[in-house]
C-alpha cells in the first residue's frame, strides 16, 4: 500500500527554486503563498551552504490534524494530508503547530485579514469532484488523479526532491547515497535506517 | 396620516425583525474525527485519454504505474543500466 511522501537530497538541491515555480504555476497558487520554498543553510559559506526544498511533509502523526478546532483535516488512502477549505476559519492554530511552517495563508482583506488556510496538497486536490473545475480553483490540479506525480518532485532538475511512494523514495536514495558515498549524514537517516552496523556509531557530524 | 403611522410601524417592525435571534443548536459532532465532505480516491478516476493508464477502481494498477513513474526519478539506475 503506497504511502505517499518527499524527501529531497541536501547533497544535490542547488537552489534554483524549479521547485516552487513549478508548484506556483501547475496549482495557480495566489499572491504571497507560498506552498514550497527552498531554505539555504550557511549561505555563501564555501563547502558549508546547503538547500532543502520545504513544504507540507504529509506526516504520519500530522501535528496540524490534532490542533484544528474544526476538524477540517483528513488522510488520503495513500497517506496525503489534506483539508476542506469549506470548513477552515483560518484560525492559524494549524500554522503554529506544524514544523515545516507549511500552512500558509492568503490576505483576505484590509488590516492583514487572514484567509482560509492552503497549503502542499501533494498534487492531490482536495474534497471536491476529482478534477473538476471547482477543485482546481479551490485546491490547484489533482496530478495524483491523473496518474503523475507532483509537479516540483517531477520538475526538479538535479533531482534532489524526490516525491512518491515512500518505499520506491527510500530505495532511490539508498541506492544513491551507496554509490556515492556519502550523504548518510542527512537529516534523518539515522532514524529512517539506524546506524548501521549493530552497535556503530552515526557518522561523525551526523544530524540524524 | 393613518397610511404614514401604519407604514412607520412596518419599518420598526420589520428594522426589529433584524434583531431576532436566530435559533442555535449544536451540531452534533465527534471530536477528532473529519468533519467535512468526502474525497475520492485517486484511483477512482478515469484515466486521461493521453495520460498514464491504469484500470479504473484498481488501486494495485494505479501503484503501481506510479510507482514506474516515480522510476524516472532515478537517473542512477537510467545512466548506469
Amino acid at each position: 500500500m503506497a504511502r505517499m511522501k518527499f524527501l529531497c537530497d541536501a547533497e544535490r538541491c542547488i537552489e534554483c527554486n524549479g521547485c516552487v515555480t513549478a508548484c506556483k504555476n501547475e496549482n495557480e497558487v495566489p499572491w504571497g503563498v507560498n506552498r514550497r520554498r527552498v531554505v539555504t543553510v550557511n549561505d555563501g559559506v564555501i563547502g558549508a551552504e546547503k538547500s532543502i526544498s520545504v513544504a507540507c511533509m504529509h506526516c504520519s502523526d500530522a501535528p496540524c490534524m490534532a490542533v484544528c478546532p474544526v476538524d477540517c483535516f483528513y488522510r488520503t488512502g495513500d497517506g496525503v494530508v489534506l483539508h476542506d477549505k469549506d470548513l477552515c476559519i483560518g484560525c492559524g492554530y494549524c500554522f503554529y503547530a506544524c514544523p515545516f511552517g507549511a500552512p500558509q495563508f492568503p490576505q483576505a482583506g484590509a488590516f492583514g485579514l487572514r484567509g482560509k488556510m492552503d497549503k502542499c496538497t501533494f498534487c492531490a486536490g482536495g474534497p471536491e469532484t476529482d478534477r473538476s473545475d471547482a477543485e482546481f480553483k479551490k485546491y490547484g490540479r489533482n496530478r495524483l488523479a491523473e496518474g503523475k506525480l507532483p509537479a516540483c518532485a517531477e520538475m526538479c532538475s538535479t533531482k534532489a526532491l524526490l516525491g512518491g511512494d515512500g518505499d520506491v523514495v527510500a530505495d532511490i536514495y539508498r541506492e544513491r547515497v551507496l554509490r556515492r558515498g556519502k550523504g548518510s549524514e542527512v537529516w534523518g537517516w539515522g532514524t529512517a535506517y539506524g546506524p548501521g552496523k549493530p552497535g556503530a556509531q552515526p557518522p561523525q557530524g551526523a544530524k540524524s | 396620516m393613518r397610511r404614514l403611522v401604519v407604514a412607520i410601524v412596518c419599518v420598526g417592525l420589520a428594522a426589529l425583525a433584524g434583531c431576532m435571534e436566530m435559533e442555535q443548536s449544536a451540531t452534533p459532532s465527534k471530536q477528532g474525527k473529519y468533519q467535512g465532505k468526502p474525497d475520492a480516491d485517486p484511483w477512482t478516476s478515469e484515466p486521461l485519454a493521453m495520460g498514464p493508464k491504469w484500470k479504473k477502481d484498481d488501486r494495485a494498477s494505479w501503484e503501481e504505474q506510479i510507482k514506474k513513474r516515480q522510476l524516472g526519478q532515478h537517473e542512477d539506475r537510467r545512466i548506469y543500466q
